[in-house]
């Protein structure tokens, strides 16, 4: 007489309550891959998830987040700080880190409820690596099979160095090398992805040969031609074209010049500038991307939270407490609140993720009129896939920003002119405006305009060895002036001679300022 | 795929390389802030670390980057609720560009000051440095109290290694009792019996037994089952038998130390002067520290007049007045003889002052000393602090004042007491050991013993 009114395979919870063991948390994490592979497609490095305490996460954290990572008193300043603010409760601890390497490594902290976890995993070890393994920037640059092992060597290498030179010689060279850090990567020639065999080759070679590599800054035969008087602009012309082909000049990457060309530098200082180039490179695809990042893994994270609800296997308690998470995490200050420090890259990449997602499954007339390849197309996770694979942050900003997206955050631009005692709105969320405010937003996340434009432009061979640098001033926006002198004074003293600083206009090619630095300053300092 | 891996047992303090980089790199900084933080804190502190400030630009790490003001540029802001194209703002006053400020600069973190805690051994380090210990002693001194390991009874858990036989015996054997586990002797006694009745059995021609002997044998089986039921229901020793040595670390030497700080705070005394008896004074207490598990502090300052007073009033009031001495002295009597009694506390004094006194005080100090003070002590210290120039100038001179002259004649005839010139940090704890140099310390404890 008794009818189950319930069916025999109702699932059970993954957990409940907020602890976790290593049980509820293989489980966990087998029914979000569940979802991750078999639902969203997703395609991702093997996953090694570290449980760690607050305190690993700290020293991890301040290391720019690698588990490895050679010793130097800047990390040790970021721990001290991160420290502070810690245990005072002025900031908690990043919930997770990940490491794109292969494999995958996320950490997760034994702190963290079982409901965190559940979000780690997904937001890290699903999201960041779909990202990391399919983006073109990271395929392109990165190298995700030799990372550990690279920075395994770095840090020997350094740790040798310090042994045998001392450290404060290895200190001089590693903070002028990180001023430089920004400065030491290639734009847009591939460069070869480091790979420990080769490396550890080429560095023993360097060591054995340095001595005997002729350097045309040492050269001490006469000029086969004389300066004469009357040689014609021309020939002059000529010769520095020559000159400066022969140094591979203008070079924007001035660590890789100064490695490869600073006359006084030993071997081991060498492969120090090396090594921190290699790690700029190595996360300057990271700082291309990371709103797209973010937003794909904080879109990943959302929809498998969903699907666990969706499937029975979380309750409406772990659910409500998820959300109470990722709301904090995609909250978005406006303009006037004492909170606002700019777009948070999670909210806006958050943002637009759902944002392509609706337009792919219910489109307005806007939208097929602004995006016509793909609204409606009712494949929204082969769209975002496809965008996160082959954009960087602002070409992204660029193809996918809705109006209205910008209608829903309110976007408006500003025009700050030097020439002008006030700002002007210039743009706001309207018809006229959503391509200018677009355009804008893509150019602030394009880091080749946030970052200065420099390059090594010659080298005075026939007199001094100065080094000319340039900076090349767009829409009249200088440098830093006490940073740029301070930074100056470490390119100089890693070249060993003068070295001029000059800014150009972009437009005229003109001179408009210099700075100087002498081998004077170098014996003050 | 996953691999799950538990690092939490990893090694800590992966950072603890960065960190004494860091430390190295911020040293100036560092010693001054620790300098600071001696001058504004409490003697007793001393033994633990502290939370400092430097100032962030030291720290500072270049590049290139762009001005943060200047040059045409524009940002896209959220959040807009009344502006249309073409409004003018009025560009933000002061601070970073207002609005636009932080989008102008993303990375630049303010680093105008910078906060951290440094560890004891970190704090003492540097407290240390101005002191000029031998590295021996810093690390004697750093050290937490040594302890003494103690029997303290017995307890229900423990590692095998201290095992109590002879307790868990003891248990084991009263349980055995108080459950009547049979002894083994028992159980052959009723053996043999059953044996000897079978054998006697076999014996007869019809191999069996009498009805009497029948009866006796299937009493004798029952009970043998019995007793080995028993047997295995109670074993010879149970968890609950075991007993542990238990041992206990206890503070060695475990007495307690009172400490006597007097200084003339009359006008003559300058703040540097106070800051090098507090010098003295902290370095005393870290010594006291080390040897006695409780160490307390009396702060008496006098001008021509004395009282106790608290560790604020003791180092940052001025007052003004004549100088008697030997108001202290009376003082130091008085809380002595209300509060600390010789056979409960180990006495110190250490007395700080420029020298002056009132003409006809000194013969008084002297007295007070010698008769009073003197015979209740461990151990009474006079420093003078000279002003640096004044020293050079009276070097030769042998410039004495009238409390040296008092003084100096009681230093001669008695152990317990001594007296030293300071006049900058560096001197205090070369003068701080001649003070209490090991030998001297021996042959007071003989005097006391």
């Amino acid at each position: 007489m008794t009818k189950k009114t319930e069916p025999a395979t109702a699932p059970e919870l993954l957990f409940s309550g907020a602890d976790w063991d290593f049980n509820t948390l293989k489980a966990t994490y087998d029914a979000i891959e569940d979802i991750a592979i078999n639902d969203l497609k997703l395609d991702v490095y093997p996953n090694q998830v570290e449980v760690i305490t607050s305190e690993q996460m700290l020293d991890a954290y301040s290391s720019i987040g690698m588990p490895l990572m050679y010793h130097h008193w800047s990390f040790g300043k970021r721990f001290v700080r991160d420290d502070v603010m810690y245990r005072k409760g002025y900031q908690g601890l990043a919930y997770e880190i990940v490491i794109n390497s292969n494999p995958c490594i996320s950490y997760v902290m034994e702190e963290n409820t079982i409901v965190m976890q559940a979000l780690v995993i997904a937001h890290a070890a699903f999201g960041h690596n779909h990202f990391f393994k399919n983006n073109y920037l990271f395929k392109q640059w990165t190298d995700a099979e030799g990372i550990l092992d690279y920075l395994q060597f770095a840090k020997r290498y350094i740790a040798k160095c310090e042994d045998r030179f001392g450290f404060d010689a290895v200190e001089r060279v590693l903070d002028a090398a990180h001023a430089l850090m920004e400065q030491g990567v290639n734009r847009y020639s591939h460069p070869e992805k480091p790979n420990l065999a080769a490396e550890l080759e080429r560095e023993r070679e360097r060591a054995k040969y340095e001595d005997e590599t002729y350097n045309d800054l040492w050269r001490t035969l006469p000029q086969a031609e004389k300066d004469d008087e009357d040689l014609d602009e021309m020939r002059r012309k000529m010769r520095v074209e020559e000159r400066r082909a022969q140094f591979g000049l203008p070079e924007e990457n001035l660590l890789y010049f100064l490695e490869k060309n600073a006359p006084t530098l030993q071997a081991w200082e060498r492969e120090i500038l090396r090594i921190v180039r290699n790690i700029g490179q190595y996360f300057y695809p990271q700082k291309q991307t990371k709103m797209m990042n973010e937003g794909c893994a904080c879109y990943v994270h959302y929809a498998i939270m969903n699907s666990l609800y969706d499937k029975g296997l979380i309750s409406e308690g772990a659910m409500m407490e998820f959300i109470d998470y990722h709301s904090r995490v995609v909250f978005q200050a406006e303009y006037d609140d004492p909170r606002y420090s700019g777009f948070n890259p999670y909210a806006l990449g958050f943002a637009m993720m759902q944002d392509i997602h609706r337009i792919c499954v219910d489109p307005t007339e806007e939208d097929r009129k602004w995006f016509p390849d793909i609204a409606g197309n009712n494949a929204p996770v082969e769209t975002l896939k496809e965008a996160w694979a082959h954009y960087r942050d602002e070409s992204f900003i660029l193809q996918f920003l809705s109006p209205k997206l910008m209608r829903d955050m309110r976007m408006f631009l500003i025009d700050d002119l030097s020439s002008s005692p006030h700002l002007e709105v210039a743009a706001i969320h309207d018809d006229n405006g959503y391509r200018k405010v677009r355009r804008a937003l893509a150019r602030m996340h394009d880091i080749s305009v946030r970052e200065p434009d420099m390059q090594v432009v010659d080298v005075d061979l026939r007199g001094n060895r100065q080094l000319y640098i340039q900076h090349t001033e767009h829409d009249g926006i200088r440098l830093e002036k006490s940073e740029a002198e301070m930074t100056l004074g470490y390119i100089g003293q890693l070249w060993g001679y003068g070295v001029t600083l000059q800014a150009v206009d972009n437009e005229t090619g003109e001179i408009l300022h210099e700075m100087n630095f002498t081998p004077e300053d170098l014996a003050n300092t | 795929m996953l691999y799950i891996v538990d690092r939490r047992k990893n090694p800590k303090g992966k950072s603890l390389g960065n960190r004494q980089r860091f430390m190295r790199r911020a040293k100036a900084q560092i010693k001054k802030a620790v300098e600071d933080t001696i001058r504004t804190r409490g003697i007793t502190d001393i033994n633990s670390g502290d939370s400092i400030t430097i100032p962030g630009k030291t720290l500072h790490e270049p590049g290139f980057h762009h001005a943060r003001r200047g040059g045409d540029r524009n940002y896209v802001l959220p959040g807009n609720k009344k502006f249309v194209p073409g409004d003018r703002i009025a560009r933000p006053q002061g601070g970073d560009g207002g609005a636009g400020g932080s989008q102008a600069s993303p990375d630049g973190d303010g680093e105008d000051e910078f906060q951290f805690t440094l560890s004891r051994d970190e704090f003492l380090d540097i407290f240390f440095e101005d002191l000029e210990l031998p590295d021996l002693l810093k690390k004697s001194l750093k050290q937490t109290t040594a302890f003494r390991t103690a029997r303290a009874g017995f307890s229900s858990d423990g590692t095998p290694a201290n095992l109590s036989l002879v307790r868990t015996m003891r248990n084991s054997l009263a349980r055995r009792i108080g459950l009547r586990r049979p002894k083994t002797a028992e159980i052959r006694d009723l053996e043999e019996k059953i044996a000897a009745l079978q054998a006697k059995a076999e014996k007869r021609l019809s191999s069996k037994l009498t009805k009497p002997d029948e009866d006796t044998l299937h009493g004798l089986l029952a009970d043998l089952e019995e007793a080995k039921r028993r047997m295995k229901a109670i074993p010879f020793i149970d968890p609950i038998d075991t007993r542990y040595n238990q041992f206990q670390q206890i503070p060695d030497p475990n007495t307690q130390a009172v400490m006597f700080c007097l200084m003339d705070v009359s006008g003559s005394m300058s703040e540097q002067m106070k800051e090098l008896a507090k010098r003295f004074f902290m370095l005393l207490h870290l010594f006291l520290h080390r040897r006695y598990e409780h160490v307390d502090v009396v702060f008496i300052r006098h001008t021509s007049r004395a009282a106790e007073v608290d560790e604020e009033t003791f180092f940052y009031s001025r007052e003004t007045g004549g100088t008697i001495v030997s108001t202290a002295l009376e003082e130091m009597k008085r809380v002595l003889k209300d509060r600390y009694p010789t056979d409960q506390w180990n006495i110190y004094a250490a007395q700080a002052s420029d020298g002056d006194n009132y003409s006809n005080d000194g013969a008084k100090c002297t007295a007070l000393l010698a008769e009073d003070l003197l015979p209740k002590c461990q151990y009474y210290a006079y420093i003078e602090i000279t002003d640096e120039r004044e020293a050079e100038i009276f070097s030769s001179a042998e410039g004495e004042t009238a409390l040296w002259k008092a003084y100096a004649p009681v230093a001669r005839t008695n152990a317990r007491f001594a007296l030293k010139r300071v006049t900058k940090a560096a001197d205090i704890f070369p003068v701080f050991r001649e003070l209490f140099a090991k030998n001297r310390a021996e042959k007071l404890s003989g005097v006391k013993g």
